[in-house]
Order: structure tokens, then C-alpha cells, then sequence
């Protein structure tokens, strides 16, 4: 499958990552609008950690053994068959927040309204993912893992 | 006392309307002109912080920030103006030199602007380079007067020749230390100079043991502080090139502060971590052309006479003597650095005010080296603002085997030439040793730049080239019935050694 | 004999659902036969608590998808008990006498809900435990027969907590009775207990602690009130003991299988009988932090020893790498975690602690011999699962301890090699 991987040695801690990444999970998909009108409902998927001068943009690292797909009382948790990405079902979760008990990346957050689990969608619908694609230092890049 | 006097450079904008507070801008300064106030969940801009750099601009995801000269219009005086006043005001509120970064900004004359280029009409067709061979193979080094052969009918090559360089394109990377730019920054260079198959130069800053492998493409450099070298720094490049002096600041030295001189660049100085790096205005072995025939000598036995060794000078008066003193003391190639070249920091006075430009060197040492007959001794590069590949083509034609750029190089890798080198803070993490900085220059993406930049200018030279009707670089070199003035004066096309337009 | 399958599993929930996925992984089409007691497709059980409050349909009970016996190559037998498990003869025997055969068996029988012996008239109608789909329905169709106004919750751990939301879902008023000194008290500490409990208490639920129930009255043969053991009586048309359960181990009893609490494995998940093995809440299976083997009847150790137990039996080589206590519930609106060591077990343990208690937020990590062995978060829960990898991992903290209670906490102050492994996303596994 296709990963993100992440070279935190040239991340530049700008965050445009997580600006396009809600930019991608907005309503109309058109920045200004993006902000001003849904900016507290959409919890980026990606999320930078910064310590010092040290800096890199995390998203879920879709495990080969997700964790929190075991964790998942639901069943919401799942692996796509086909991309191979690990999704949350919104319609199944309940937002019990075992996922968040145990992903160890820290990956997975409470979605905007508290009720069901929010993360990267590794964006399965473009070719390549937005937050690789505006990354402007090539910190994140889309790699072909066996 | 507040510097009340100090007045900011530019006015920074931002559009509320498009501006959504992502606070990208915030990070990316490392001036400080942009903060987030947490009270009032907004981002407001300080415009004195503002360096005109637009690192803030470029990755503002929403165009929302727009950068424009302070209009705060003095009394219009050409002799006072706003800059001089200001300087005045700089220097009476803080004291001392003046300092900046980069080349001459200053309004001179550019002479590669004033000369035109041929082309072929009907009795000597050009040569399309798309479908014909276009040769910019350049070897720098010293050349033999005649060279012998024997055997007859399969004739045998008697004559030594001397060691050259093999340029793939006639444009190398000129010295940039590390410590004057990021390791990431020379990283770059030197994986672009071994892709390209030309060569970065080390500078005065010694080669990172991590750079060594890229060495085969990169020259050495001893300058008067004689930083990093030893023996294996000078066997470990493709030749050495001795400083004497640089386009942006003739006759001085140069200061790296100990605050830059971290663990890793002590090491490939070969100077104590924290201690200032001070290279003598003059090298305190060489005060005559006698002398710099023993230091080159004592390189050449260095390096087994397998290195050719060049000296680099600032273009300045009598250039053409020094040059020819150069080649005669042993040099392989004579570097001519012009008073438009580049630097990390130097006095603004120096810069601006000192030294000769490198159209007018090129062609009194060419001419002179071929007078003398020595012109096949060494190799002649030039530097000093090559923006383009035209200037390249234009140097080539007035005598020069080949250039160096600096600048260009730095433009490529994101450089907005804003000037501020000399503080450290390089938004575009290229003149800069702050972790902080330094990570934003990815070295793939510089030297994938660099090499984009290389090509693209040796396709246009080869264009060039065919629409003259030349297929090979060495058929242009001097060839200055290739070049036209325009805008110039009878003396100037003579020191040119070139036509009027329309002769 | 009926049949004899390669894999027999006995179970439906979480081990059962992960061991054939187990299986799977190695032997794509082996038999495996799944037998149920219960009817239904596989459903999640911890689920049962929203269904009865409306927080979630009976469509969305499924743990898997409707067609997944089907894709998975299972021959599900719902609806069928079995009574005895025959090691020697490799064998089973259901309620209807019939006799099934298998080469692998795996026991995921989960665990029976505690109904305490001593306390008088819990016969009554309206008095209900509350571990299935069923026990759901039936509770949900006592209140709707009976007009049930208020109720009494007897026991105050998870189940305790969960079904005293569905009833306030409901709209009954509602009184927990615990017998410890705080609610909750078996996966927090105190001030997480009390924090809990002060916001139940906001939504109008009684909390009697220090006290349990000495005999349930009823009128007429249903319920009408608790008598408690402290004197009080509380009067009320509904009982759900939420005591806990313990492992369902009837079907092996008298066999040679070893049982102590529960079924007990070893890391491969196999019992002391050849070819056995059991996983979930049936099984006594080694714990992490401390490295003996005890019942933790949580969600995600009932998946991974069901998936290690699957792999073991379709000759794959799966470890257990051992349990975590972990408990991730919301109280209310506040959300709370609580993973491994929550209170110091003498003075070689250390605490770093932060509380904000009109906030209702509290953070604590517990630490020994300079790594974590527990935490505890409450209201912000933000990135609680890093402490949790660092508790699994065994990692040491002292480096960087003063970080971990910060709320900037993240992988970046973690020691790079670490940091790279989980970020590498190839697997966070020892």
C-alpha cells in the first residue's frame, strides 16, 4: 500500500498541512469559506507537534496492526479493503473513545462535536493525500510500501 | 532610547477579507513581524520587522499578505536620498560599520545589458541543437602551447598534459562557505554540481565530512584564514583555488562570528566551537607574486600535480597585471570575481564602492593573457551577477571558459535576495546555522532546483549557440566578433574589445 | 458424531469475531463452525447500554457486517448451547444432545453476570442483570409494561455507570448503590471516583457508596424497592445488579482443562489441554505490568487474545504479550480513561498529578522504577493512547517525565528511536 511517511528533518512546523486537510473536509472544499464559516467543526486529521526548533505533522499511520481497529466496540473501526486505509465509520461509532485509549501515535481525536471519533481519511479519494500535496518542504511525502 | 528615527522598509497588508487566521505567516518569520494575539485570536503584523524577504507572502495559503515599499517620501533631493539619510540615521543611533548581504544594488551600469549577441542570416545557417550534436563540453586548466606527436600512420599523444576539470555545462557554483550558508544549503550544491557535472566550491569554510563524497565534483578552497585545510581536504576535491579576494569586498577580510561556529562547523573549520573565524584581509604568506608562486607550488606538491590549482581575485584596478602575474606564477585557472559578486556579509561601503565590473575585467585580462601569450596556461573563469544564461553566452564570447554563479544559485534554492544574510536569520534557511531555519531547505528539493536551473540555462546556451551557427563552446570562446555594443562610448568598446552595434 | 470441523469456536462476540479473522490470516479455507447460545448475528455487547437508552438501533448492533460469516467461510450455529466440552474425544455436546467434532477448539464463552446469593427477592420481577441483547430488550419491555419511574443501579462499576445512562436516557430517576467507598473504584482513583461522581450527582442520580443491597422488596411479585444494608430502603420499579461477571467456565468444569478464576492459557492462548484454547473474558491469561495470569474482561484484550488464539490454531505463531487493565468511558459528557497501576501500590511508586476541578479535567500518570504503569484522564482525554503505547512498551521515562502531565505532551518529546517506530506506522508491537 501507498504510506505517508514522514521526514520530520525538514518538517517546517508551518501547519499548512492541517489548513488544507480542513480545507479537504469542509463543505464546500473552498478555504476562505472553509474558515470562516466551519472552522470549529472540523478537527484536521493531521496535526503538527512542535517542540523547539523540532517540528513534524502526524496523521493517523494506518498500522499494519491497528490497535484501534481491535479496540472498536462497534465496529466502526475498520481497514478498507481496498486502499488499505484504517477508516472510522461515523454512522457505527459511538465515540466511546477506546481508540483513543490505545493509539499509541496519538492519532485519533474527539471529532469537533464531541460525539464520534475524528482522523485522517488518508484522503482516499484524491491521488495523493492534501496534506502531502501542500506540503511546501516535501516533510510529508506519499511512498509505496510493500 | 526608542530608534524613533528608524524607519520600516516595507508596509506589510494583509487582507482581512482573505486572511483566516491560520497564523502560517506567524511561524514562518523568524523576524518576528507577525504575531498572533491569543486575546483577540488574531494575527497583527509589525511592518519595522519586515525584511522584504516574503517567505510570509509565498506560503500564505489564501494570497491574503501583500509586501510594498514603506511610501514615507522624504523631500525628493538625488543627492540626499532616502537611503543616504537613513544610513545616517543607522549609523548615528547605533555606531559602526554599515553591513550587508549579497551583491551591489546600486544603480551602475550593467555592461552585459549593453551587448547584443549574433545570429545567423542565409550564408552561414544556423544549426538547430534539437537535431544536431551541441557541444558544451569545457575543460579548465592549463593547456599546452602545441602538443607532439610520434608513431605515423596511428600517431601517438607525446605531450603531458596538464589536469583539467570536465564541465558538462560552462557554469559552476562559486564559494559559499558552510558557515556562511547551511550544511543543507551546500549539500545541495554539491549533489547538484556531481548530477550536472560541473563543480560546487567549498568556499573558505573547509568540506563537511559528510560532503566528501560529492568531493570528485567540488573544488577546495584555501583562503587567508586557511580554515579546515590540511592535506586530505586539498587531495579530497577536483582542484584547489586559492582566495585572494572577492568581488563584494576586494582588499578585506572576512568575520564568521563564534556565535555561527557550531559543533559540526568547528569541525570543518578546524577551529574551536565558538570562537570567531577571522580571515585576514591579506594572506600573511603572500605579499608579492613570488610568494603566491610558493603557495601554489606548495598545493601543487600537495595534491601530486593531479589537481589544477587557480587563484581567485577580485576584480580591481590593473587586473589584467595581476592575472597575468597569476598565470604566470603557476595558476591553472584565474578566477575574476566582479564588483556586482556576492557575499554572506560585508560593509555596505565596500560593497558598494569597491571594485571594477567583471565585463571590463574579463575582457583587459583576456586580452592580455592572449598579448602575452599565455592564455593557453590557465583557464579563465568569471563571477560577479551572472543572472542568466545570455550573461553566460556574453562572457564565453568576451574570453571566459567559463562562470561561476552565486546568487543565481541561491535564487534557485528560494533566495529573494533580501539582503540580510549577515544576520543569521535567512527565512529561506539558506544563509543561516538556526536549526530552526535550516530544516526548511530541504536538500532534494534545492538540489532537484539546482539541477532544473543548470539544464534549462545549457539548453538555452545551446540555443544561442545554434542561432549563431556554432556547435561547439569552444568555437565561442573570445569570439567577440560575436558581440554588438549598444550604449556605450568609444572607450568602453574598446576596453570591450568589441564593435558598435550596426559595424 | 454430526460433523467434525478443523476449528470449533465456541462464542460470538469479540474473541470469537477475532479469532476467526485470526484463523484466516493463515488458513483461508479451513472449516470453522462458530456455535452461539445466543440468536443473534454478532453484535456488540458493549453496545447494549445505548440500545436500551435509544443512543443507537438495532441495525447498528452489528459488530460485523451482515454478510461477514458468509465472507469469512463460517458455519455459524446461533442459537445453540453447548453443555459439555469432551478434550478426549475432541468433542462437544450441545443442549439438544447432539455431538460435534473439532481439531482446534476455542472457548470464548465470555463471562455469566453476578447475581449476589445472600440478598433476599432477587426472584422479583424487575430485577435484572445486564450483559446481552436480550437482557436489554427484556429491561426495556419491563419499564414500557410497568410505567418504571425510578430505579436502582446495585453496583458501581462500568456496567453500574453505563446502565445508569441509559436510564437517565430514559428519564428514570435513578440510585447506584456501591459497596466500595467510591464508584468506579476497581479502574480509578479517588479523585477520578469523585470527579464522576459529582457529575452524575449534577444529573440528578443518587450515589449510595460504602453500603449494598440486603433485599429487594416487591408487591404483587415485582419490584418495588431496595432495602439496603446501611438501613435505608429506596423505593423504586426497577433493579439491575451491575456487580460484574465472572468467566463462563461450566462447559469445561470436570474436564482436565485448568481453571482458577478463569480458563487459564498461557501466551499462545492454549489451555492445559492439548488442542484447547481460550480467549476474552473466559480466560486467565498473563498481565502486562504485574506477569501473573488474572481474568481482565475488557474489550480490546478479549480481541487480541482471540486473533493470537486464531493464528495459534491455524499453526501460526502468535504471542500474547500480556494484558492491560484499560477502561475508556464517558460519565455523562465527561470523558475519561483509565489504563494499568491507577493508585500507588506502596512508596516505590511515584505520581504526577494535575486537576482542574471545576473543569472537570484531571490528568495522572503513575510511575515505577522510572517507567509508567498507569494513568488516569479525565476530561481532556486528548492523546492518552501515547501514555498507553509508553505503559505497553515498558519505555523508560525518567529523561523526560516532567513532560508526560503537560497538556503540550506529545511523541516529539519522546526519545527519537520510539517516536520513529510508531510514526513508521509498520507495526508498534515489541
Amino acid at each position: 500500500m501507498k504510506r505517508i511517511i514522514i521526514h520530520e528533518e525538514y518538517c517546517i512546523g508551518c501547519g499548512l498541512c492541517e489548513v488544507h486537510c480542513i480545507v479537504k473536509h469542509s463543505r464546500t472544499g473552498k478555504i476562505i469559506r472553509a474558515f470562516k464559516e466551519e472552522r470549529d467543526q472540523i478537527v484536521p486529521g493531521v496535526q503538527v507537534e512542535r517542540d523547539g526548533y523540532e517540528s513534524f505533522a502526524l496523521q493517523c499511520r494506518h498500522c499494519d496492526d491497528a490497535v484501534c481497529i481491535e479496540a472498536c466496540m462497534t465496529g466502526a473501526m475498520h481497514r478498507d479493503p481496498e486502499t488499505g486505509a484504517v477508516l472510522c465509520d461515523t454512522d457505527r461509532c459511538v465515540g466511546c473513545w477506546m481508540c483513543i485509549m490505545v493509539c499509541p501515535a496519538g492519532a485519533i481525536q474527539q471529532g469537533a462535536d464531541g460525539t464520534v471519533a475524528s482522523k485522517c481519511d488518508a484522503c482516499t479519494d484524491e491521488e495523493i493525500p492534501v496534506c502531502v500535496a501542500n506540503c511546501p518542504n516535501e516533510a510529508l511525502v506519499l511512498e509505496d510500501e510493500e | 532610547m526608542p530608534n524613533w528615527l528608524i524607519e520600516p522598509d516595507f508596509v506589510v497588508e494583509r487582507d482581512p477579507d482573505r486572511c483566516i487566521q491560520c497564523e502560517v505567516c506567524v511561524r514562518q518569520c523568524a523576524n518576528e513581524a507577525h504575531e498572533f494575539d491569543e486575546e483577540l485570536q488574531e494575527v497583527f503584523t509589525d511592518s519595522t520587522r519586515c525584511v522584504g524577504c516574503h517567505r510570509c507572502a509565498s506560503l500564505c495559503p489564501t494570497d491574503a499578505i501583500s509586501i510594498r515599499p514603506a511610501e514615507l517620501e522624504f523631500r525628493p533631493n538625488e543627492n540626499w536620498s532616502a537611503q543616504a539619510i537613513r544610513n545616517i540615521y543607522k549609523q548615528s543611533e547605533q555606531g559602526g560599520v554599515l553591513l550587508t548581504g549579497m551583491g551591489n544594488p546600486e544603480p551602475l551600469p550593467i555592461y552585459w545589458d549593453r551587448m547584443l549577441l549574433n545570429a545567423s542570416q542565409v550564408t552561414n545557417p544556423s544549426i538547430d541543437p534539437l537535431r544536431e550534436p551541441m557541444e558544451l563540453l569545457t575543460h579548465i586548466g592549463s593547456k599546452p602551447q602545441r602538443l607532439e606527436f610520434s608513431g605515423g600512420e596511428t600517431p601517438q599523444l607525446e605531450t603531458t598534459l596538464g589536469p583539467q576539470l570536465e564541465l558538462h555545462v560552462p557554469v559552476m557554483f562559486s564559494a559559499m562557505s558552510y558557515g556562511s550558508i547551511s550544511y543543507n544549503a551546500s549539500e545541495a550544491l554539491a549533489r547538484a554540481a556531481n548530477e550536472v557535472g560541473t563543480y560546487a566550491n567549498t568556499g573558505e569554510g573547509g568540506l563537511h565530512e559528510d560532503l566528501r563524497q560529492y568531493a570528485g565534483r567540488m573544488i577546495v578552497q584555501v583562503a587567508s584564514g586557511r580554515f579546515g585545510v590540511d592535506v586530505d581536504y586539498l587531495n579530497s576535491g577536483a582542484a584547489v583555488e586559492i582566495k585572494i579576494g572577492q568581488g563584494a569586498k576586494p582588499g578585506i577580510g572576512g568575520h564568521l562570528p563564534g556565535e555561527k561556529v557550531s559543533a559540526d562547523i568547528s569541525a570543518t573549520r578546524m577551529i574551536p566551537e565558538g570562537t570567531d573565524a577571522l580571515s585576514p584581509a591579506p594572506h600573511h604568506d603572500i605579499y608579492s607574486i613570488e610568494d603566491l608562486r610558493q603557495l601554489i607550488y606548495a598545493i601543487k606538491e600537495a595534491t601530486r600535480y593531479r589537481k589544477p590549482v587557480g587563484v581567485k581575485i577580485a576584480a580591481v584596478h590593473h587586473v589584467a597585471a595581476i592575472a597575468s602575474g597569476c598565470v604566470r606564477a603557476g595558476a591553472d585557472f584565474v578566477a575574476i570575481d566582479g564588483y556586482r559578486g556576492g557575499t554572506g556579509a560585508a560593509p555596505t561601503m565596500i560593497r558598494n564602492n569597491v571594485g571594477i565590473p567583471i565585463e571590463f575585467a574579463l575582457a583587459a585580462v583576456d586580452s592580455r593573457l592572449r598579448e602575452e601569450g599565455i592564455r593557453q596556461d590557465a583557464g579563465l573563469i568569471v563571477a560577479g551577477s551572472f543572472r542568466c544564461a545570455a550573461d553566460v553566452v556574453k562572457a564565453i564570447a568576451l574570453g571566459a571558459d567559463a562562470c561561476y554563479i552565486g546568487t543565481a544559485a541561491l535564487v534557485a534554492m528560494g533566495c529573494h535576495v533580501c539582503q540580510k544574510c549577515y544576520t543569521g536569520r535567512c527565512n529561506w534557511g539558506i544563509a543561516t546555522q538556526d536549526p530552526y531555519l535550516t530544516r526548511r531547505l530541504n536538500p532534494n528539493i534545492a538540489t532537484r532546483r539546482l539541477v532544473n536551473l543548470l539544464e534549462s540555462w545549457a539548453h538555452e546556451i545551446q540555443e544561442i549557440m545554434g542561432g549563431m551557427g556554432i556547435n561547439a563552446i569552444e568555437s565561442l570562446r573570445g569570439n567577440r566578433d560575436h558581440l554588438r555594443g549598444v550604449n556605450l562610448t568609444d572607450r568602453e568598446l574598446n576596453v570591450l574589445g568589441i564593435q558598435m552595434a550596426g559595424e | 458424531m454430526k460433523s467434525k470441523s478443523k476449528y470449533l469456536i465456541i462464542g460470538n462476540s469479540v474473541a470469537a469475531v477475532a479469532a476467526v479473522s485470526g484463523i484466516r490470516q493463515i488458513d483461508e479455507s479451513g472449516e470453522i463452525t462458530l456455535v452461539s447460545r445466543e440468536p443473534h448475528h454478532t453484535y456488540s455487547r458493549p453496545l447494549i447500554t445505548y440500545l436500551l437508552g435509544g443512543k443507537v438501533t438495532e441495525e447498528q448492533m452489528a459488530y460485523r457486517p451482515a454478510d461477514w460469516y458468509e465472507k469469512s467461510n463460517v458455519n455459524a450455529l446461533l442459537g445453540t448451547e453447548i453443555t459439555r466440552v469432551n478434550p478426549d474425544e475432541h468433542t462437544v455436546e450441545t443442549a439438544d444432545g447432539e455431538t460435534l467434532g473439532y481439531e482446534k477448539l476455542l472457548i470464548a464463552t465470555g463471562g455469566t453476570p453476578i447475581v449476589p446469593g445472600n440478598v433476599a427477592g432477587t426472584d422479583a420481577a424487575g430485577v435484572f442483570t445486564f450483559t446481552t441483547w436480550d437482557d436489554a430488550k427484556a429491561i426495556e419491555a419491563y419499564i414500557a409494561e410497568h410505567g418504571v419511574e425510578s430505579a436502582v443501579v446495585v453496583g458501581g462499576g462500568l456496567i453500574g455507570l453505563k446502565s445508569v445512562e441509559a436510564l437517565i436516557e430514559l428519564g428514570i430517576q435513578t440510585t447506584v448503590v456501591e459497596l466500595a467507598e467510591t464508584m468506579l473504584s476497581a479502574s480509578f482513583d479517588r479523585t477520578a471516583s469523585e470527579l464522576a461522581q459529582r457529575r452524575l450527582a449534577e444529573e440528578g442520580v443518587q450515589v449510595r457508596t460504602s453500603t449494598t443491597t440486603e433485599e429487594i422488596l416487591a408487591q404483587e411479585g415485582r419490584v418495588v424497592a431496595a432495602k439496603l444494608t446501611d438501613g435505608e430502603t429506596i423505593p423504586c420499579g426497577l433493579v439491575i445488579f451491575a456487580i460484574g461477571v465472572l468467566p463462563a467456565t461450566e462447559i469445561v468444569e470436570g474436564t482436565d482443562i485448568e481453571i482458577d478464576r478463569g480458563i487459564v492459557v498461557d501466551d499462545r492462548m492454549r489451555t492445559s489441554v492439548e488442542d484447547v484454547y481460550a480467549a476474552g473474558d473466559v480466560a486467565q491469561a498473563r498481565e502486562l505490568i504485574c506477569g501473573e495470569k488474572r481474568c481482565i474482561a475488557i474489550f480490546p484484550n478479549a480481541f487480541r487474545q482471540g486473533d493470537v488464539a486464531g493464528r495459534n490454531m491455524a499453526g501460526g505463531d502468535a504471542s500474547f504479550e500480556g494484558g492491560l487493565v484499560m477502561n475508556s468511558v464517558t460519565v455523562v459528557d465527561v470523558p475519561t480513561i483509565s489504563v494499568g497501576v491507577t493508585e500507588p501500590l506502596d512508596d516505590s511508586y511515584e505520581t504526577m498529578v494535575q486537576l482542574d476541578e471545576d473543569a472537570y479535567t484531571y490528568r495522572k500518570i503513575v510511575l515505577h522504577d522510572g517507567r509508567i504503569v498507569g494513568a488516569v484522564f479525565v476530561g481532556d482525554i486528548e492523546r492518552a493512547g501515547i501514555i498507553t503505547g509508553l505503559i505497553r512498551e515498558g519505555l523508560d521515562v525518567s529523561n523526560f517525565r516532567d513532560m508526560l502531565i503537560s497538556r503540550d505532551f506529545g511523541l516529539i518529546q519522546l526519545p527519537t528511536e520510539y517516536r520513529r517506530r510508531v510514526i513508521s506506522g509498520t507495526g508498534t508491537r515489541a
